[in-house]
Order: structure tokens, then sequence, then C-alpha cells
């Protein structure tokens, strides 16, 4: 499929989310888009699936002017995109959602659903989904799969990928590479969005970039890492491994802790977590990452075990509990989650200040309001509503609501579909409390972001936790073997 | 600009109106009947006479009442159904408290002020129960509530064919009546009660104040709006649901405290007149902002007391109040909805 975009301008309210421009995409290349938060890459895309109108300009596919109204119109022409927030229905069975999206689409045949092709696209891309499980238990990991295989499998041309490696695992990745770079092999056209310059590099053969709404450049492969980095920042940005504030003070001691779920099972988990340290959680999307948080948050029960913190053993309290200690979890799904939809900051703020207090004292939420916004640097006002922030914005926003001083943060993968300006400001921000003695507990996706940020890994593999490691002189390739589930003990 | 878009805004508030009144007129027109006569003979029965407006006064305290406590439910994000119930409970409470104290000699007011604390009990017990069904059982409020109602009816029913019936013989038309001396003090030569009425415009203060003003409130909306954020930031939300539940059954029952006290003075078969329906209707008109359900409220209770004219002047039902009432919630969503639709494209263009 042979797209052109011509002269394409978007606004939102008084923010000029793409100035002016103008791409052509070949069939059978894979284009990687790059540029930071905010850029104006998912809204660019956006326009071309048809989910949002543009305000000027023209786009062209295989040569006639085409208008696309709504992502119907667009998966009709045959482009199909994969969305960083999974677009299906929760409460179905994955077979009936399929069903749902079969028969809005007019490319299907009229005969019953064809779930041999279904089929053998999982199997294709590696896949391994349970037609007659319900899509709500999956992870986000499993939804995207979910969605690149219906995308296939309705016979879409022009495939849109938004960030699509955030939350899964490595070997997912590789497996999701090889499978694009098959497709792009049979003649589809890829855009791969993406703010990791490794990806980028590894699978596409032309990249442009974005920057604050305009197209500001464009490269062939091979790339040069640092020459995108500039066009991308508009400056290069280098990570600065700090000293560790890590002290010999038990924070947690956990004992024999044994989580079951319906899906997975951890079992006898020991270690001892130390005040002002970082431990990184490593594995696939799914592993028990999430379930062992929320069960060290006290949101999730354990089925036995000693969750030791002070004097106290802590398990079987409820999340309250562990909150008055200080001990706070932070979820990765940000709006759904963590903030309040149709609640401005200065409304946040008061919510989560842990004075009691009766009456609403607007003067001083009004002023702890201003502070917080200027402290953690978020665009926005303090009559704002949280969902109007961008991803990062509100990423911010869930982190000023953390007590301070606190002792322990769990946190779900924190700088997901974040840049790295922006994860390198969250990090330091943390880093920060560290020294105040805090301890963090984080997952992550990303192996970089584990062997930087944190002092000791805990590796998962299906419910499975390896021994702490220490992440300092740590072999990334064995992590990731580790990751795949190959060099573990016996 | 703005200034423009407040009168557009307005212009679409009373096409929804017109819109309604034109429906309700092609209501009677098929029903064969004048539509200026039936709305004129409306407006005259709300307001012609003093004691005529005064008596939707006495229509809008329940009303009101009953709003108060569904802006509460809605905001923390409930459809309680089971207000009917609740405020029939109320008035079981009510009746209950006067009947076990009218001959014990104590002072009428002591007797009355038990009788109002006995019907919010009432109310919050039966709130609570659908709260309770809701948490502990998994039952949906919506389901829990009106399998409640019909339990209230019945039980009213029972007690005044059963155990509380009339001397000689029972009958729909309720207990026996408690002595004047036990009734809400009445404006001489009006059925209107300056008490009720000072009950209900403290009750719209209490929530406007608890709604606006406190941490409570807040979080009640927070829980609302997003629970799983909520308990991220503390707040255990089926403790603020049962909260809401227990505020709203206060609520309740203080409106069936009050049509027992000071309109019927006995326990009638259908009490609750069906202020606790017509009050989810009023909430979901204003969006849940309790200050403009004080004039909501009073325009839907005029509209209840000008029907009773209709069946003896016209010859029509005197449901065609009901009617116009629906008709005006639905078209004024309805218009809302247009009006939002247009403005995000008006936005869209005047962004290029």
């Amino acid at each position: 499929m042979h797209i052109q975009l011509k002269n394409i301008h978007k606004y939102f309210g008084s923010v000029h989310a793409n100035n002016d421009v103008s791409l052509t995409i070949e069939p059978g290349q894979i284009l990687g888009l790059l540029g930071e938060n905010g850029a104006g890459k998912s809204t660019l895309m956006k326009i071309l699936s048809g989910l949002i109108c543009k305000d000027n300009g023209e786009i062209l596919i295989n040569g006639e002017e085409q208008n696309l109204n709504s992502p119907a119109d667009a998966l009709r022409l045959g482009i199909g995109m994969l969305h960083q927030d999974p677009h299906d229905f929760p409460s179905m069975t994955i077979r009936e959602d399929l069903q749902i999206w079969n028969q809005r689409s007019d490319r299907t045949r009229t005969d019953a659903t064809d779930w041999q092709a279904l089929m053998n696209i999982q199997e294709d891309l590696g896949f391994n989904l349970d037609l007659d499980g319900s899509v709500g238990d999956l992870t986000v990991g499993e939804r995207q799969q979910l969605e690149l295989a219906r995308l296939l499998w309705l016979g879409v041309e022009l495939l849109i990928l938004d960030e699509p490696t955030t939350g899964i695992s490595a070997l997912q990745q590789e497996v999701l590479f090889s499978a694009l770079k098959k497709l792009a092999g049979q003649g589809k056209t890829i855009i791969f969005v993406s703010h990791k310059l490794e990806e980028v590099k590894e699978l596409c053969s032309r990249a442009v970039v974005l920057r604050k709404g305009c197209l500001i450049g464009e490269r062939e492969a091979p790339f040069d890492e640092n020459d995108l980095v500039k066009l991308m920042f508009g400056r290069q940005i280098t990570r600065t491994r700090t000293a560790h504030a890590r002290t010999r003070d038990v924070c947690m001691s956990v004992q024999n802790l044994n989580i079951e779920d319906f899906r997975i099972a951890i079992e006898n988990v020991n270690f001892d977590l130390y005040a002002g340290e970082v431990i990184g959680l490593a594995g696939m999307e799914g592993s028990g990452q999430r379930q062992f948080l929320q069960a060290l948050a006290g949101m999730k029960q354990p089925s036995s075990g000693h969750i030791r913190f002070g004097d106290e053993d802590l398990f079987g309290r409820n999340c309250y509990e562990y909150q008055k200690r200080g001990i706070f979890y932070v979820p990765t799904a940000r709006m759904e989650e963590g903030l309040v939809p149709g609640m401005t900051l200065e409304e946040h703020y008061i919510l989560s200040d842990c004075e009691k207090k009766i009456f609403i004292d607007s003067r001083k939420s009004h002023k702890t309001t201003e502070e917080r916004i200027q402290r953690f640097n978020i665009k926005g006002r303090s009559a704002t509503y949280s969902e109007e922030l961008s991803g990062g914005n509100q990423q911010r926003l869930l982190l000023s609501l953390l007590q301070d001083p606190a002792q322990l943060l769990l946190l779900e993968n924190p700088t997901r579909g974040l840049d790295i300006e922006s994860t390198n400001w969250i990090w330091s921000i943390l880093r920060e409390r560290c020294q105040a003695a805090t301890s963090i507990i984080f997952s992550s996706a990303d192996l970089d972001e584990l062997t930087f940020y944190a002092d000791r890994i805990l590796v998962f593999f299906s419910g499975r936790i390896s021994e702490p490691l220490d992440s300092a002189g740590l072999d990334e390739e064995r992590l990731g073997r580790m990751i795949g589930g190959k060099d573990w003990p016996k | 600009m703005r200034k423009n878009r407040g009168f557009i805004n307005f212009l679409f508030r009373i096409s929804g109106i017109l819109a309604a009144l034109l429906f309700t007129a092609l209501v009677l027109v098929i029903a064969k009947a004048n539509p200026w006569e039936a709305f004129g003979n409306i407006l005259m029965g709300a307001v012609s006479t003093p004691i005529k407006i005064a008596d939707s006064f006495v229509a809008w305290v329940p009303l009101i009442l009953a709003t108060c406590g569904l802006v509460i439910t809605f905001t923390t994000g409930l459809w309680n159904i089971g207000i009917e119930g609740q405020i029939s409970l109320g008035a079981i409470m009510t009746t209950w408290a006067l009947r076990l104290l009218q001959d014990s000699g104590l002072p009428p007011v002591v007797i009355i002020l038990a009788g109002i604390l006995a019907g919010m009990a009432g109310g919050i017990i039966w709130a609570l129960l659908a709260g309770v069904l809701k948490f502990y059982g998994g039952v949906s409020e919506i389901f829990a509530g009106l399998g409640l109602n019909f339990i209230a009816t019945a039980l009213t029913l029972w007690l005044i064919f059963g155990p509380w019936k009339r001397a000689g013989v029972a009958s729909m038309s309720g207990t026996e009546p408690f002595d004047m001396s036990i009734w809400l003090p009445t404006i001489p030569g009006y059925r209107l009660s300056v008490w009720s009425l000072a009950l209900a415009v403290a009750s719209v203060l209490i929530v406007y104040f608890l709604l606006q003003h406190t941490v409570i409130g807040l979080r009640l909306k927070a829980v609302g709006k997003n629970y799983k954020a909520a308990i991220q930031m503390g707040i255990s939300p089926s403790k603020y649901m049962l909260l809401a539940f227990v505020l709203c059954g206060l609520f309740a029952g203080l409106t069936g405290a009050v049509q027992v006290l000071g309109v019927y003075h006995r326990l009638i078969p259908s009490i609750s007149s069906g202020y606790g329906f017509l009050g989810l209707l009023v909430a979901m008109l204003v969006d849940y902002q309790i200050v403009w359900a004080v004039p909501v409220a009073l325009l839907f209770a005029a509209l209840n007391i000008g029907g009773i004219q209709l069946p003896i002047m016209m010859k029509i039902d005197s449901t065609l109040s009901g009617v116009m009432q629906s008709a005006l919630v639905l078209f004024f969503m309805l218009m809302d909805g247009v009006r939002k639709k247009m403005l995000k494209k008006e936005e869209d263009l005047s962004d290029e």
C-alpha cells in the first residue's frame, strides 16, 4: 500500500499537534516514526487510522485521495492501528471479541468465521491465546497480541504500531520483530511508532523524526544513534548513574511468601529489602510482577507467609493498614487505577493530603497545588482535569500525590510509555526519595532501566522468582536469558 | 464569544423545554383534548390562589428531600432505586414511634422529634440493607433496591390491614389518623408547615456544603468517579458507598417522616407517592447539582399540584403531569447532548 500524507495540520485547542506534516511511505517498508512524548506521533497516526480527523491536508492512498472519518473507514481501506491502550471488550471471551470485529469489518468473507486463518496467524507470530478465555483476564501484553492478530486476520495492508514493545518481554519482542519483517517482505506497509532508538535501528529501513508537531528530518538505515537523538531532542542526552544510598537497615523482610492467583502461583519468596534500596523486577509481562507488587502493598492477599515490617507481621492486613505505615503502590494504568477523571489537580492534592480534616481549606490546597505543580514540573494548572494531561504529566501527577516521606514505594512499570527525558526526570525524583531512606521496588520491561536504576534485580519467570541479583556487573545477556526461562537453577 | 456561548446554552435549554411542551401537546391532541386549555388548567391549578401555591410547596418538600439524598448516592456512583422503599420505611417507623408514644403523656414536641428520628432510622436501615446486599452479597444496588421497594410496599399494606388496622374495618385510606396535637403545625388555613419547609431548606444547605466544602464530599466524588484510584489514595470505596447509602437513607426517612407528620397524619398505602422516583428524574435533570434541584423540584411539584385540576375540569387523567415531567427530562437531556456535540464541532472549527 502506497501512502502519501500532504501538509497535515491538527490543532487541539491552542496546541498545534501536527504542523504541516508531509510524508510518503512505500509498500513493503518498515518506517520508524520517532519523537519524544507529545511530539505529535500518536496524533498523526490516529489521523491516518481514522480515529481523529485532520484539520487540514490530504491523505492519498495508492494515489487516490481518501476521507478517513472513522476507524471503520480506515479498516475498509486496509489500514489498521495497534494502539497503546488496547481497543477490545474486556467482558467478552476472545472468540466473541473477534466475532464482533469480524462483523464490523466489510472486508470479511460472508461465510462462517474463519478461525483456522486466525490460528495460522497466531502460530506465525508465536502467540498462544486461548480463544475461549476472557479478554479481561489478559495482561496488557497479551491484549496487544490479540489486537495484532486480529488486525492481520481482518486483512490489514498498512499496519500502524504505536509503542508496541512496551509491556512485552524481550523474547516476545524478538518474535514480534521477525513477524514484522516477514510481513514487510510480503509487501505490507508498516509504521512503527517508538521512542526507543535501538528498536528502530533493529527493525526499520527508514526513520522520520517529529518534534513539536513538525517533521524535522528523516534518515535511511543504517542509523547513527547520536544523530537521531539530536534530531529528537535537539540535543544529546546521556544517562548518568548516580551513587546509591542503600543502607544495611532492613525495611521489609519477606519470608516463605506464597501468592496464588487464578492465573499464576508464586511460591516461597524470601528476601530482605534494605532502607533506601531500589529493587527492580524483571520478567515477561504477566510473569507475576503485578501480583507480587500488589501483595507487598496489601492490595492482594497472599495465601501464606510473612511480610515483616518493623516489629510487625503485616500478613493478612488490608491495603489501608499498609498505607498507614507508608507503603504505597502505584499502578501502571494511570487513568484507570491511579487518577480520578473529572477531578482537577487541586482536588487530587486535597484527597491525597494525609492530614485528617473535615473541611476543605481552599487557601492551603491552592498553595500546595501550585507548589507541587512547580516542583514536579507538571504542564497543567490547578483547575486542569487529570484526563487532560499528557501521559508523562499524568505520571508526574501520580508521583507527586505520594505521601512524603514514605517507607516503601511499589511502582508498576513507572516509566512505561515515557520518553528518555521524562524517564530520567522521574528517576531523579525517585532517587531523591531513596536518599531519604525510602525503599523502592519497581517492575519494568526495559533491561537498561533495570540495570541502571536498580541496586538488585529479581527475575520473574511464570511465577518463579530468582534470588536477588546485584545489578552492578550483571551481565545483561544473562538477564535476558533468565527472563526467557533459561539459566535457572534446577 | 463567551457571552455568545452562554446565550446559545440558554437557547438550547429553552428549546428543550419547548420541545417537551410540544410533545405533551401532541399527546393531548391525540387524546382529543385542547392543549391550551390543559396547560392553562395546570398553570392555574398550581398558582392561581395562595392555597395552591402553598400546596405546590407541600409537594416540593418531599421531592427536594428525596433529591437531596439521591444527589449524594449519584455522586458516589450509586443508583439508589430503592429510595421509594426507604421513604416508606421512614413513614412506617415514624408511625410506629407515634403510635407508641401518643398516649404516653410526653410533650408533643418530644413525640414529634422522636417520630422524625425514628423515620430517619427507618430510611437508614432500608438503605443499609441495599448497601449490605451490594457489598456482602454481590447484588447490584439497582436490583437490591427494586426488591426492597416491593417488600416495603408489602410491609406497609400488611401493617395497614393487619396489626395497625382501624378500629372496625381496615381500609385503603390507611391507619387511624393521629391526634392533631402531634401533627407538624401548619400555617393556619394552609396545608403547608413552616417546619417541614425549614427541614427541606436545611437539608439542601447541608448537602450543598457537604459536597462542595468538605473532604468527605470530595471523597464520595472520588469513589463515584474512579473507585480504583480512590483505593490508592487510602479511601475505602465500600466504606464511603455505605456512607452514601446511610446519608441517602437518612433524607429518604426524613421524607417519609414529614409525609406522616405534616401531610397525611397517618400511614397510607402509597405513602411515598412516587416522590422517590420523581426525585431520580430531578437529580438527573440537574446533573446532580443540588442548587439547581431547588427550582426544578419546585417546577415538578407545581406540575403535580396543577395536574390535580385536570380530571375535574377536563376529564383528563392527572398523570398528564407525569408525561410532562418525563418529557422534560428526556428532551432536556436530548438537547444537552445535541448542544455538546455542536459545541465540540464549533471548537474544532475555531481551532483552525
